[in-house]
């Protein structure tokens, strides 16, 4: 079943320049967004998850930050070649964010309807009584009890999951076609993470927006996703189906993530399959496989070149000389 | 059964509220109420419950990092709420804790060497040339390199700050150890390699841990017993395996239910909870989960369930008027 492809992100190189010299946290990353599908970016701290979602919305720094290279192709066009401007209208209303802390991301000083009305008096040049009721059912849709009297409240004075859901609100009032979510029920307990993964699946449904979800969370994946990419290092180092994903990994550091989880079997008698080491430094990358130092499959070939992502199915690739030699055995 | 180690009773910690130029009381944060347990010698007792659940709280009162409101701290025959000024020295060289964030429980501007030693010092144990091989043996013992020792915090990544959290930790010789979100801030490939540290620290100098944190897995992974907090008390308590099995309290057994699974094929069987944590500084009469419970009657608005043993069996307690009537099919 060919599914359209709404947003392609093609070979993007990003470079960071920073006194000790510069980094590439994005180095040559290609994927694809399906329409009405949620599409999962997971990886530990530094590989480069988050640096890929600011650079769909544009929001590389450009004081130090670059994109070095690639395409992000978006209803025909390249979104880097978009000017500001450009960029500024399509932000919010076409392609849409939330973030891990709605804290930091929401203005302490304006209430919540002055926030989410601002969306609409932006993108859709609204008089202020139509944005307010706008505004108001939107917050319905979110289901935040007594909306009404939440609209002239401020951020503080809502939980963490009422804030998040007015993040929801405000990214989804134009009807987005991409929503970028970024680590967004991170900082939330589990009873009120699910109410908001709830929350977002139903109005997935309802709108037909297509989401990015970035989180280092596979318990959450597997939840949510459709579609899984495995970043590390700044490399895509696996992707397929989460089915694909889950029940079988291909690259060792995928089944080393997945070992490393405490399941419901383990007891403490048994040791973690932890994954040894650390993630290399940005600044001292490993020479060829960035994981090798940390694989228990590495071999000499490993230290040369750097593996490409090979196909095992129609869906899944992988990124590993030794599973590929493996598999074709 | 082996003995008790510790054993709090009737513990409360309520931080004042105060407001106006008179800083006049105008109410109470309920954090730890009314909370009773044992902790028996060798064991790891989890505690787990979402934010502001009092967790974090009942841990430091535990070493008198705050003063309980009201109860009875017992150790080694003692209760260390009376404990004056030496007593309670020596109680600490005992009962060590970890932090979440080693960065901001390791000091920035000492040595590894220094920050491990510190504690040696302070209790004037040894020479310095001893003190100095226990150091060493200690980098070497949480799988940090010797040259350690001339770094400084900042030159190391989260879980290896996190060793040296550890190392400070067992530097004592101590008999418990508190673990307050010890891995909650690694990475899961990291954090997989911390707590196979703890278990085999556990195993080697017969430690005993609370355990504390929000993550379910985890604490299912290295507790032997589990604790479950709402609101400033234990809603259930039973072993790991009991608790995860059969999960009595409505309470548990959202929580569970809310936990996404690294299994795709079991999406969608989560059991959603409405609304939110209510305020400790004004907690609900009653059962303090009323608010969010599915089951609650009128008997749950007025009085507070005690927790007490779930029939027929002496390890496994829950606070809930309705846990019998409820887990009958069980």
């Amino acid at each position: 079943m060919a599914q359209e492809v709404l947003l392609n992100v093609e070979n993007l190189v990003v470079s960071f320049d920073t006194d000790r010299g510069k980094i590439t946290p994005v180095n040559g990353v290609s994927f694809q967004v399906k329409r009405g599908k949620t599409l999962a970016i997971v990886g530990e701290s530094g590989c480069g998850k988050s640096v890929t979602s600011l650079s769909i919305m544009g929001l590389i720094p450009g004081a130090n930050g670059k994109i070095e290279g690639g395409a992000i192709e978006y209803d025909g066009q390249d979104l880097l070649k978009f000017s500001g401007t450009q960029m500024r209208k399509l932000r919010g209303d076409k392609i849409a964010m939330i973030f891990q802390e709605p804290m930091t991301a929401l203005n302490p000083v304006y209430t919540i309807g002055n926030q989410i009305m601002e969306v609409y008096k932006l993108h859709r040049e609204m008089s202020k009584k139509e944005a307010f009721d706008h505004a108001l059912a939107m917050l319905e849709k979110v289901k935040i009890p007594d909306p009404k009297q939440r609209m002239r409240e401020y951020p503080h004075q809502l939980s963490g999951g009422m804030r998040q859901r007015v993040m929801i609100a405000m990214s989804l009032a134009c009807n987005p076609d991409v929503l970028i979510a970024d680590e967004p029920t991170t900082a939330l307990d589990v009873t009120i993470q699910a109410q908001v993964l709830d929350l977002m699946k139903d109005l997935q449904t309802d709108l037909g927006t297509s989401v990015i979800f970035i989180t280092h969370d596979l318990g959450v994946v597997a939840e949510v996703a459709d579609d899984v990419v495995v970043m590390y290092a700044g490399d895509i180092i696996e992707r397929g189906t989460v089915f694909d994903i889950f029940k079988d990994p291909k690259h060792p550091y995928t089944q080393g993530l997945l070992d490393s989880l405490p399941k419901s079997s383990d007891t403490k008698n048994e040791e973690l399959q932890a994954i040894k080491g650390m993630v290399p430094s940005l600044f001292d990358l490993p020479q060829g496989c960035r994981f090798k130092d940390r694989c228990a499959l590495a071999e000499e070939a490993c230290g040369e070149s750097s593996p490409e992502l090979e196909k095992f199915s129609d869906t899944h690739e992988a990124a590993c000389f030794v599973t590929s030699r493996n598999n074709a055995a | 059964m082996s003995k008790v180690l510790l054993e709090a009773q009737d513990l409360s910690k309520h931080f004042p509220i105060r407001a106006g130029i008179l800083k006049r009381e105008v109410g109470r944060v309920h954090a730890v109420n009314h909370v009773n347990f044992e902790l028996f010698e060798g064991e790891t007792l989890g505690v787990v419950g979402e934010s502001g659940c009092g967790k974090s709280t009942l841990g430091r009162t535990l070493v008198r990092l705050y003063e309980p409101t009201t109860g009875t701290i017992h150790f080694d025959g003692k209760d260390l709420t009376q404990a004056d000024k030496f007593d309670l020295k020596k109680m600490r060289r005992d009962i060590q804790m970890i932090f979440q964030d080693p960065y901001a429980s390791l000091n920035p501007r000492m040595s590894v060497g220094k920050i491990l030693e510190e504690p040696l010092a302070l209790h004037d144990i040894g020479t310095p040339k001893e003190r100095q091989e226990r150091v060493q043996q200690l980098l070497d013992r949480v799988g940090l390199p010797q040259d350690a020792i001339w770094r400084y915090p900042h030159e190391f990544s989260g879980g290896q700050r996190q060793r040296i959290g550890i190392a400070r930790a067992i530097a004592l010789n101590p008999k418990i150890i508190i673990c307050d979100e010890a891995v909650s801030a690694l990475d899961v490939s990291i954090q997989a390699q911390v707590l196979n540290l703890l278990v085999e620290l556990q195993k080697e100098l017969g430690l005993t841990y609370i355990f504390i944190s929000h993550d379910l897995a985890v604490v299912r992974y290295i507790s032997d017993r589990v604790a479950v907090m709402y609101l400033g008390e234990i809603v259930e308590m039973a072993s790991s395996e009991d608790l995860y099995a059969t999960p009595r309290h409505p309470y548990t057994q959202a929580l569970l239910s809310a936990l996404p699974v690294p299994d795709p094929t079991k999406r969608g069987t989560t059991k959603i909870l409405a609304g939110d944590v209510p305020s400790p500084s004004n907690p609900p009469p009653g059962c303090a989960f009323h608010t969010r419970c599915p089951h609650k009657t009128d008997a749950c608005m007025q009085d507070n369930p005690a927790l007490k043993a779930f029939t027929n069996s002496s390890q496994h307690f829950v606070a809930c008027h309705h846990a019998e009537t409820l887990n009958q099919d069980n």
